[in-house]
């Protein structure tokens, strides 16, 4: 019944706050990973250069399957704005369900910019299927393929580290946040802007000037501060002896 | 179409999510969550086939590194093939592919990961000299010393006090707080799924 509850609140604050947020555009506070993101898409442009979106190995079955939503919706932004590119985005999967999305949202990407025809399947890739032939297949193309960037945006574990260390070797910049505890850690020592839990679903937010992602993180906020409330309403139901 | 689509996804993950509210949606729910399972594992032969497709390119192209792709490739069929003929449960199957080969690669990519964090932490002041980073190694630094097996047994304190204070009180404490804003962050992802204004399964 507390979860129905959650869910028709959040849905309901989600439909209402995305209307107020049409009339009045959102200010987002700054997070140097993402002010990051935006110049590392630009430059890859002008530099002739590639970005690599991992995606991680999330399952689309499971909890996992949120981080992998949330890094499918980066990627739908980073697709439109690098499919004009001599130098196209590539994008890998440790998951054969989430790959084929993979290939999906380049598509439709291609198809916001207008320039579907340079749409290649191949973009999308699926590069193993357990955590480690996933990150072993993924450490490949930024060494191989001409890769300014690096995001790692997604579920990834400890065998993130891997791919970051990959990356390092080639002077390769590095954005990752991922909904594991062991992948954040890892992200957290190997990254320059570590982005560290919930801020893996402002991504899309801070690329889309979509009303409904930033009312999604004003949803967020909103029920942060109801379960802080909760916590520390019942530390004290519980200290004077109520609960 | 794409609005045909949209309609779809939204109509089973509608019915999906009552079927966790509602006795009466749970026959459905357990159909269409079947009917993803199936499509799930049709999309492994899928996910093969891009990973056989990108790697056949990559030899096409004589790509540098090349010569990794083809060994992926001969590697994947020359298991599909042993494990067609003899089956996957066949002991020599398990004991040659799984243990001999798949595990020990594994358990090395582990052994190189340890080496490659213990790296990462050691350049963590030079990437980023602030009081996170410092409070990172200094915590990292305790708890090491706190769980080592040392000639000499525990340290004092560090073992028995700091490790158990700082692990059940302070991580547990932090990971649960980052884990209420993961779950928040895949709540509302759902929504705006569900709502139809991320479509990642195809239409703008």
């Amino acid at each position: 019944m507390i979860a129905l509850a959650i869910l028709v609140v959040a849905a309901f604050l989600l439909f209402v706050i995305t209307l107020w947020k049409r009339r009045s555009p959102a200010h987002l506070r700054e997070i140097p990973a993402f002010t990051k993101l935006t110049h590392a898409v630009g430059l890859s442009i002008e530099d002739g250069k590639r970005l690599h979106v991992s995606l991680g190995h999330g399952s689309l079955l499971d909890a996992r399957g949120g981080s992998a939503l949330a890094g499918l919706a980066l990627l739908r932004s980073v697709a439109e704005r690098t499919s004009v590119s001599d130098m196209p985005s590539v994008a890998s999967a440790g998951d054969a369900a989430l790959g084929l999305l993979t290939q999906d949202t380049l598509q439709a990407g291609y198809q916001a910019a207008g320039v579907e025809d340079a749409y290649v399947h191949t973009m999308g890739r699926v590069t193993g299927l357990t955590p480690f032939s996933y990150a072993a297949g993924a450490m490949q193309i930024p060494q191989n393929e001409n890769v300014s960037t690096n995001i790692i945006i997604g579920h990834v574990s400890s065998e993130a580290g891997l791919m970051t260390d990959a990356a390092e070797r080639n002077n390769i910049k590095l954005i990752g946040a991922s909904d594991n505890l062991a992948g954040q850690s890892v992200l957290f020592v190997n990254t320059e802007d570590p982005l560290i839990g919930e801020e893996l679903f402002a991504a899309g937010a801070y690329l889309n000037s979509d009303p409904t992602h930033a009312a999604s993180l004003t949803v967020q906020d909103i029920f942060r501060w109801l379960i802080i409330l909760a916590l520390l309403g019942g530390a004290a139901a519980k200290f004077v002896g109520v609960l | 179409m794409r609005v045909f689509t949209a309609v779809i996804a939204i109509a089973v993950g509608v019915l999906v999510l009552l079927g966790y509210f509602l006795p009466q949606a749970v026959s459905s729910q357990i159909i269409l969550l079947d009917w993803a399972i199936i499509l799930a594992g049709a999309a492994a032969l899928v996910g093969i086939l891009n990973l056989v497709n990108v790697h056949a390119d990559k030899i096409r192209r004589r790509a540098k590194d090349g010569i990794y792709s083809a060994v992926l490739i001969i590697g994947l069929f020359a298991t599909f093939v042993f494990a067609l003929v003899l089956k996957p449960q066949n002991a020599y199957v398990q004991a040659f592919v799984l243990k001999g080969i798949i595990i020990p690669v594994e358990a090395s990519l582990m052994g190189l990961l340890a080496v490659s964090l213990l790296y990462a932490a050691v350049r963590l002041l030079r990437r980023r000299s602030d009081v996170m980073s410092i409070v990172f190694i200094v915590t990292a630094g305790l708890l090491f010393l706190g769980s080592a097996t040392l000639p000499f047994g525990d340290v004092p304190l560090i073992g028995t006090l700091v490790r158990p204070w700082v692990t059940q009180i302070w991580a547990l404490g932090g990971a649960r707080g980052i884990l209420i804003g993961v779950a928040l962050g895949t709540l509302t992802t759902g929504l705006r799924v569900l709502f139809g204004v991320d479509r990642p399964y195809g239409g703008n």
